[in-house]
């Protein structure tokens, strides 16, 4: 069991820096994924934790001792594969008890343990298959197999479930998050996959180009984004942004056609002229009449997700979405209206990306007063 | 085919379709004269490439009237036994064949230990003499034994002459010589041995490359599990890469094994003593001319007997390897 500790971590690749100071903490036995789209250093991150990868400044502490210079194999971290990396000349059995034979462990006990890990991971009938003769979700179990009979302080997952057709991974998914709850080792989990964070997560940690966006747990990260980046990332469908400014004396965000989004005043006021970007859950949003609810939009064409009804809409031809699961037939290009729930509304500094914290501004503003 | 005939071919082709085997698709084509053709092409080389071992045999079962009559006769006759024997008995040719056996499967192990060595620190080490060291490799592909064959001699000489000139040109041997009387004189005689023969044909660079060319394949991704599971470079190299280079090191093993076991110009000019001599050189002295007849009748029943017998192990090692050199080649097997 162990805690994990970044610091300051970077990793440049000659002067290209991918990883810019990143600071996390993990406690001991919590399941972070790391979540973020590709390119944007989470696999390095984790990477520079399983010692895979050189720090190049900052320090990585694994249960209370800095590791930077640590060879993987004394960093007491185990680590699942995309690609699942079995040996392939080796049957099942051998696979999953390699680790134990180079650590010089007599063979007896060797199978005795493999027979029992394999056993909980469902694999008991196939310790005499090589590799080939599986399908992709038993050699995934194998690679987590392999990962579980070392009972590390440390599990690190490298995107396990991307080579995996959509059912076998929600089962895994599920398999992944049990095992967890058993053998309670600290997780760290690279995904590009939202749904994946969402359902495993304890916490997580969105990075975006290198740096740490937000962290936090999956209903924080949804009710609150720390960022535009971060809005946009996760939920699905997207959230909708639209661009406005910030009026003060009348205590609203003004919108390209007029429209009046009102604010907290004291935020207004302190905020005033400010160029802002004003996001919306299409799973907030109610359609009414053309004139009825907060803006008007045209409708251009409707998708069906089986549960609910997905209305593509244009607001001065910028794309916005309605999720509801009220039918409402509406032709090509009609004006349709759109109602904004404002305790739902997100908004964003457009030029850092930062978000504008309507509750806990007017709360520490009242305070100063 | 007439109009009424349409449609009844239109629906019976799916059926058609589905019953047959399925074929690989794209690249065959149905052209029989072309087929044909290639066919002949084949048949013609086939027979340019066999033609002259039916000779060698058909020589090595004939008498000595019979191999030099005028026409010569393309009928085997029934002397093969005698011939083989004549040539086996008269050559010593059971001591060359244990020698060559010993050499070649010296040569063979030794390249297939050492350039899977050298790949190994090529392909999977980071440092910084990987680039000089695979150029230095690369630059010998180019350079034959023939090539180097006098400098090689004057090292299987004396393989300690370098440094026994270093220590000369140094002034350490007369140093030595003051201070304890000792006269150096470094020496590492490799001429008429079994190491003088093997050791000078061991570096590979085919051999490095096919290697090299086997684990460029191997996934980053299998390395480092080896690393999370806590295998060191030398287990990682044993347990995981020859394993899985097994069809590689048969197919080199195959090509060297034909390539020593034919090797002329290096023992011909190191032995001479006969007891060190093999099969190659031997078959040389074995085919007449001038100097070995003497104005006699060449005996070319017996020197094809000869080279029947020669040819033998090769084909065995070829024939039994074949699966697995093929194999080793087209690098399928992962």
């Amino acid at each position: 069991m162990a805690d994990i500790d970044i610091r300051e971590v970077r990793k440049s690749y000659g002067k290209d820096e991918v990883i810019h100071g990143v600071n996390l903490h993990i406690a001991n036995g919590e399941f972070v994924v790391i979540l973020g789209p590709s390119g944007c250093g989470k696999s390095t991150l984790l990477r520079m934790i399983a010692g895979l990868e050189d720090i190049t400044d900052g320090e990585v502490v694994i249960g209370g001792s800095v590791v930077n210079d640590l060879e993987p194999r004394y960093r007491g971290c185990a680590m699942v594969f995309q690609n699942y990396a079995l040996y392939p000349h080796f049957n099942v059995a051998d696979n999953i008890g390699y680790a134990l034979k180079v650590a010089g462990v007599k063979k007896a006990e060797r199978m005795e343990k493999v027979a029992a890990v394999a056993r909980s991971v469902g694999l008991e009938d196939f310790l005499d298959r090589k590799p080939g003769q599986l399908s992709g979700g038993q050699r995934q179990r194998v690679a987590m197999a392999r990962a579980i009979i070392r009972e590390p302080g440390v599990f690190l997952f490298d995107e396990p479930l991307s080579n995996l057709d959509a059912k076998l991974r929600v089962q895994m998914r599920h398999e992944i998050r049990r095992i967890h709850s058993r053998i309670k080792a600290t997780s760290v989990f690279v995904t590009h996959d939202q749904h994946e964070g969402m359902t495993l997560a304890d916490r997580m940690v969105i990075m975006n180009k290198g740096t740490i966006d937000q962290v936090g747990t999956p209903a924080e990260v949804y009710r609150y984004p720390a960022t535009i980046y971060v809005a946009g990332f996760i939920g699905s469908p997207a959230m909708n942004f639209l661009p406005g400014e910030i009026a003060a004396d009348r205590a609203a965000v003004m919108l390209g056609d007029g429209t009046a989004i009102p604010i907290p005043a004291q935020v207004a006021r302190n905020r005033d002229r400010q160029m802002v970007t004003l996001g919306l859950r299409p799973e907030d949003l109610t359609l009414g009449d053309a004139g009825a609810g907060t803006v008007t939009a045209q409708f251009e064409f409707y998708e069906e997700t089986g549960a609910a009804g997905l209305y593509h809409l244009l607001i001065e031809d910028l794309p916005f979405q309605v999720l509801t699961k009220e039918a409402r037939p509406v032709q090509e290009g009609a004006p349709v209206g759109v109602a904004f729930d404002f305790d739902k509304l997100h908004l964003f500094d457009s030029d850092s990306g930062q978000r504008i914290d309507l509750r806990t501004e007017t709360r520490v503003m009242e305070a100063a007063q | 085919m007439t109009q009424t005939d349409l449609p009844l071919v239109a629906a019976e082709t799916p059926r058609n379709l589905s019953a047959r085997k399925p074929r690989r698709p794209g690249l065959v084509e149905n052209t029989p004269g072309l087929d044909i053709a290639t066919h002949v092409i084949l048949l013609l080389g086939m027979f340019m490439l066999l033609f002259p071992m039916y000779l060698v045999f058909n020589a090595a079962t004939q008498t000595l009237q019979e191999v030099n009559a005028i026409p010569s006769r393309l009928t085997p006759g029934d002397q093969l036994w005698t011939n083989i024997q004549e040539a086996w008995v008269t050559r010593d040719f059971g001591q060359k064949f244990l020698n060559s056996l010993i050499v070649a499967v010296g040569v063979v192990t030794g390249k297939v230990v050492i350039a899977c060595i050298t790949a190994f620190g090529i392909v999977f080490f980071d440092h910084r003499l990987r680039m000089p060291i695979f150029w230095a490799v690369f630059i010998t592909l180019m350079l034959p034994l023939e090539v180097r064959i006098v400098p090689t001699y004057a090292v299987a000489a004396n393989a300690l002459m370098p440094f026994q000139a270093i220590l000369d040109s140094t002034g350490l041997s007369w140093l030595i010589n003051t201070v304890s009387g000792i006269e150096v004189n470094l020496e590492w005689r490799m001429l008429n041995s079994y190491t003088g023969l093997i050791l000078p044909l061991i570096a590979t660079a085919t051999g490095t490359f096919l290697y090299r060319q086997f684990f460029l394949t191997i996934p980053d991704e299998l390395v480092e599990a080896a690393k999370m599971d806590g295998a060191g470079p030398l287990r990682f190299l044993w347990e995981i890469l020859v394993p899985l280079s097994r069809t590689n090191i048969a197919a080199l093993a195959t090509i060297m094994f034909v390539f020593s076991w034919n090797q002329y110009l290096w023992p011909l000019l190191i032995i001479t003593d006969p007891s060190y001599g093999v099969v190659a050189v031997e078959l040389g002295k074995l085919v007449p001319d001038a100097n070995t007849t003497g104005g006699d009748i060449p005996k070319w029943n017996i020197a094809m007997a000869g080279t029947l017998i020669v040819t033998i192990p090769p084909i065995i090692v070829v024939v039994f390897m074949q699966r697995w050199f093929v194999r080793g080649l087209i690098n399928t097997d992962k």
